[in-house]
């Protein structure tokens, strides 16, 4: 298991160390470890409502644990102020579920948005990156449209696409490829994979999609009702002792 | 009873954060240029119109009342005080209300629910530096611009409802309109309505911001803004006319 103290291979990109969360009487996540390396992707399996998003805002620090610490790269996240939260954000990128692009803003507007207030890009520098940016995930033709007129598979590319703007080294996606058909799934997929070998990203994807996790992770985490169940390679979480984390593979 | 204090005690820390963020860099001048013209550009059609029709109607009503006693002539006068000293702003506050904060509020609601507050939260962007504090701005400062068009517009649908009935000239109806104004009659009325936009603004970015409701709480929040927003300009205006008759005494009729 990768933890925060593991250097076997670096330090680890993101770490979990006995991270447990509760939203009033409801425990949402109870003692989880895991880490991610760079260039290593990891998909968190399970049912709805078993925690995995969960996961995803305490490494983005939206929401904070009750017990636990999170560290990213060198920096443990439980206790950093705004200011210093703000410059760890930086490293990572958020597909959401359903990619959560700002409604009022273009296509351009949304990518330019996080360049013009992080970078000290210049305007026609911010035009190339979201260009390239755009034209990597198929949508190099509607920059002028606004989320509305986007339909589901791209409004997930745009999402995608507004979260490696930053190039960032740890990529998170909610639930990628929920709401597409196998095939755009599949291409959504293909770009995360991408990223994670182009930038040596490291990747976390939630999702219940076990077919699309068998493709891009390399390691796996199975979570059920908030606890940690299994983690490894395919091949181990299927000889696993956890019954729940083998059906759930070999479904 | 202490839920609503409480609540009042949780809008006012929210409004002070926007006022003190105001000053803190980056200053969201593009923002702050997009609400405005949300609010304050798109509202000028109802504005104009409700201010028309109102001048045009009060002007029929007292007309009536008026020739009873021969005093026609003070019509312009009547309308033009109605006007500057309480139908424009407060009327101006309510349709504000409406329109704006309704709006406030359904669309910070509907962030919250699609996780695009998060989104740019993630992107390591103050979402309240960013969404709250240019929608407060804007409307403090939209709402005395508003109400100076409403005004006017109330004073042409009352010159329109005279001319119909005495073709009386533009020019005499209007010398006879600010006969009897004091400076303090337009101004102090006019930039009370600043409070008003303050209060629409944090009330209902208030409600939208903070809810965790999910989609649910969309028109939820978009009604509730109206009715605490449009409450709380009627009972703050009775105490800012006492605060102006008082810093203003001749402003009292």
């Amino acid at each position: 298991m990768i933890g925060p103290n593991d250097t076997n291979g670096g330090i680890p990109a993101i770490a979990f160390d006995h991270v447990s969360k509760a939203f009033g009487a409801k425990q949402v996540l109870r003692d989880v470890s895991f880490g991610v390396r760079a260039g290593e992707a990891l998909c968190i399996l399970g049912r709805s409502g078993t925690g995995k998003s969960v996961t995803l805002k305490l490494i983005v620090s939206l929401i904070k644990p009750d017990q636990g610490k999170i560290w990213i790269g060198h920096d443990e996240i439980t206790h950093l102020n705004e200011t210093q939260l703000s410059r760890v954000r930086r490293k990572m990128g958020f597909l959401f579920q359903d990619a959560a692009l700002f409604d009022s803003l273009t296509l351009y507007e949304n990518l330019a948005l996080p360049l013009a207030r992080l970078t000290d890009k210049s305007p026609r520098e911010i035009d190339f990156v979201v260009d390239r940016v755009l034209g990597e995930v198929g949508l190099a033709g509607d920059k002028r449209k606004m989320p509305s007129e986007l339909s589901g598979g791209m409004r997930k590319r745009a999402g995608l696409a507004r979260a490696l703007v930053l190039e960032p080294r740890i990529l998170l996606a909610d639930e990628p490829s929920s709401g597409l058909d196998r095939i755009t799934a599949s291409e959504i997929d293909e770009l995360l994979l991408r990223q994670k070998a182009e930038h040596k990203a490291a990747l976390i994807v939630v999702t219940h999609d076990v077919r699309g996790a068998r493709h891009v992770a390399d390691r796996i985490v199975v979570l059920d009702k908030g606890n940690l169940l299994a983690q490894g390679t395919f091949a181990e979480i299927a000889h696993s002792e956890s019954e729940i984390a083998r059906n759930l593979v070999t479904e | 009873m202490s839920n609503v204090f409480e609540t009042a005690g949780e809008v006012s820390v929210f409004g002070f954060q926007a006022v003190t963020d105001l000053f803190r860099r980056p200053f969201e001048g593009e923002q702050i240029r997009r609400q405005l013209a949300e609010i304050g550009s798109k509202s000028l059609p109802l504005v104009i119109a409700s201010g028309f029709a109102l001048g045009a109607v009060l002007t029929l009503h007292t007309r009536s009342t008026l020739v009873t006693f021969g005093a026609t002539a003070w019509i312009p006068t009547v309308q033009a005080l109605a006007f500057f000293l309480e139908i424009g702003p407060l009327v101006t506050g309510l349709l504000v209300a409406g329109r704006v904060g309704s709006g406030i509020g359904a669309v910070l609601s509907n962030m919250r629910a699609t996780e695009q507050i998060d989104a740019i939260e993630s992107l390591s962007i103050d979402s309240f530096k960013f969404l709250v504090v240019p929608r407060i701005v804007a409307c403090t400062i939209a709402l005395p611009i508003l109400t100076l068009f409403l005004d006017f517009a109330g004073l042409l649908g009352g010159f329109a409802s005279e001319y119909a009935a005495t073709r009386t000239s533009f020019q005499l109806y209007v010398t006879q309109s600010f006969s009897s104004f004091e400076w303090s009659n337009f101004y102090a009325p006019t930039l009370k309505t600043a409070v008003f936009g303050f209060i629409i603004g944090t009330v209902s970015s208030f409600l939208g911001y903070t809810t965790n409701e999910g989609a649910a709480g969309v028109g939820r929040a978009a009604t509730r803004s109206v009715v605490a927003s449009s409450l709380l300009i009627i009972l703050i205006d009775v105490i800012l006319i006492k605060f102006i008759f008082f810093i203003f005494p001749e402003s009292a009729l």
